[in-house]
């Protein structure tokens, strides 16, 4: 499978990154030579082979259902970029989403 | 006595707790080598007045007799462990100036451990990368030279800010962490020595995740039985890691003793390439003797799968990061970039403006092979490529207690180099990738020098959890090389 640049452009607009023309056509020659790359795994046989999706076999824990941590407004808008606050409470900012 | 910046942990801790070197003088004579070899570029952030407040308690600790385990010993963190109040950065432009409000679980337990805190080391941007190049804060230069050859050498990666910094002799130890080879790839490339524990013996929490499903904590050292001295107080279970391991931690350092005797110890077939030098196969056939002699059994074996690992890597851990690395968008932390258009061109220019290049190419790798129609083709034949490698692995465990590779297919080369093209760059860690994806402890530990003066180094993986043994044949090793040379550049 080979991507071409209208892929590129596709895969770049999902991922949130602003891509100019330019890098469209390095990105391609890049990405192909590493897709081209990993093609070598279709010589594997997987047929009826459970995939394993992390490092271990673990089975997840449950815990208590109890409030453990909140009220951290301020640790939380610290590192905001922009925020607002008002009578209501603090937020972070953003450009106008909603008309 | 040796140079404060000379000596081991285990020496440190046993001169401090005799009070014949005070913590404040081992973090001072850091702190100026620090400053002296800032050249290296082997620190983003360097927390003198922390390092000097820590050593204070440390010796204050001491006086009353109340030293816990790493009390006054100065370390340095990887900046992908978030410090509280101490800027964090992944080595990327996209953190900005992000300062953590809350600690990593394996920092809090360093400190708490009373380690001191000389600051914070360089890497690959987001830990992705195998020669500290694609650094949003510069490369770091490796202390070591190539005889006859004055070019500054890569430390190797993610972790080459930890390991040129532990190898020029700027802290006693300094935490890492490894996705597909980044502790002890850096560590073969610099002569020290690096462990990457078993999936789930530290906890992720506070770690800048990467893939999460690969990612570990380790220590990089001078010596097997420093990084077993660190990695006891780094381990335990955590509850704010749903993959932490709920099991014991054992006292590691006094698994280095113990010798190889009855050990069986494999040696994989499908690691010997075809063209591999031959300064790494005859360095693989000593450290088989070296074994032998002490007492172990050596048996080659088959690890089918092995060709495929790395191809495999490059699905799984692009795929995770994709979905990792969706959260730095410009809103809540970190670097904003608004073209004064609407939200997704927010989005879209702080991430093309926040990420290297590397990076970029990853996440957009990821973002491709979990999309609608190639999920299949790519993701999932991914994962089930992972559980035949991880077979391979659960079937050597019938046959052997341990397997020994090299760690590297070559040492440390220049700054530059292998750059031409990302497959290149990424068979770096085609020896050390297993083990990560698999879940499986290992260690590099330095083994000879190459025709060029370089360090090479041997890799030990063990089994699930048994750290225990990987510790006691890297020290078997470690003792046989009596590996004692000294990088040209070095406190």
């Amino acid at each position: 499978m080979s991507l071409d640049a209208a892929t590129v452009r596709r895969i770049a607009d999902l991922a949130r990154i602003a891509v100019s023309e330019e890098d469209v056509a390095q990105l391609q020659t890049e990405l192909n030579s590493i897709l081209a790359w990993i093609e070598q795994l279709n010589e594997v046989g997987t047929d009826g082979v459970e995939p394993l999706t992390g490092a271990v076999r673990l089975r997840l824990r449950l815990r208590a259902d109890e409030v453990t941590e909140g009220d951290r407004h301020e640790a939380i808008l610290a590192n905001a970029p922009d925020r607002v606050d008002t009578a209501s409470g603090s937020f972070f900012a953003v450009p106008k989403v909603v008309e | 006595m040796s140079k404060p910046t000379d000596l081991t942990i285990a020496e440190a801790r046993h001169l401090l707790a005799r009070r014949q070197l005070s913590a404040r003088d081992l973090a001072t004579a850091h702190l100026e080598a620090i400053e002296r070899l800032g050249s290296l570029n082997a620190f983003i952030t360097v927390t003198a007045d922390r390092a000097l407040a820590d050593s204070a308690r440390a010796d204050d600790r001491i006086a009353r007799g109340e030293a816990r385990p790493l009390e006054g010993i100065p370390i340095a963190v990887k900046d992908l462990f978030c410090t509280e109040g101490i800027r964090t950065t992944a080595a990327s432009r996209i953190l900005d100036d992000f300062t953590p409000p809350y600690e990593s679980t394996v920092t809090r337990k360093l400190w708490e451990a009373g380690a001191v805190c000389l600051g914070k080391t360089n890497l690959d941007e987001f830990a992705m990368g195998s020669s500290n190049t694609t650094s949003a804060f510069g490369h770091v230069v490796n202390p070591w030279r190539r005889r006859g050859d004055n070019r500054d050498l890569v430390p190797g990666g993610s972790s080459g800010g930890s390991a040129a910094a532990v190898a020029a002799r700027l802290c006693l130890g300094a935490t890492a962490t490894d996705t597909g080879g980044s502790i002890r790839q850096p560590a073969a490339f610099t002569g020290t020595v690096g462990i990457k524990p078993t999936y789930g013996r530290c906890s992720r929490w506070g770690i800048v995740a990467f893939a999460s499903s690969l990612d570990q904590a380790g220590p990089i050292a001078r010596t097997v039985r420093d990084a077993a001295i660190l990695l006891r107080e780094m381990a335990g279970f955590d509850p704010e890691d749903a993959t932490s391991a709920d099991v014991p931690v054992p006292d590691f350092e006094a698994a280095v003793g113990r010798g190889v005797k009855g050990l069986r110890i494999g040696v994989p077939r499908e690691y010997r390439l075809p063209g591999m030098s031959a300064e790494i196969v005859a360095l693989w056939e000593q450290g088989a003797a070296w074994l032998r002699e002490a007492g172990a059994e050596l048996r080659e074996i088959s690890l089918p799968h092995t060709k495929y690992a790395l191809p495999a890597y490059y699905i799984v851990a692009p795929a995770e990061a994709s979905s990792n690395l969706a959260r730095y968008d410009g809103v809540r932390f970190g670097l904003r970039i608004d073209p004064g258009g609407d939200l997704d061109d927010l989005y879209a220019a702080t991430r093309a403006a926040g990420f290297g290049a590397e990076v970029r190419r990853r996440v957009l790798i990821g973002t491709y092979v979990l999309s609608a129609g190639y999920y299949d083709a790519y993701y999932l034949k991914a994962q089930k490529v992972r559980a035949l490698i991880a077979r391979d692995f659960d079937r050597a465990w019938q046959e052997v207690d341990l397997i020994l590779t090299p760690a590297t297919p070559s040492s440390a080369f220049a700054i530059g180099e292998k750059q031409d093209d990302p497959v290149t760059m990424y068979l770096n860690d085609i020896f050390t990738v297993t083990a990560n994806l698999a879940g499986l402890p290992a260690i590099s530990v330095p083994a000879g020098l190459d025709g060029g003066g370089l360090p090479l180094a041997l890799q030990l993986i063990g089994r699930p959890f048994d750290e225990e043994t990987v510790f006691a044949a890297a020290a078997v090793v470690e003792r046989a090389a009596a590996f004692d040379a000294l990088p040209a550049i070095r406190a």
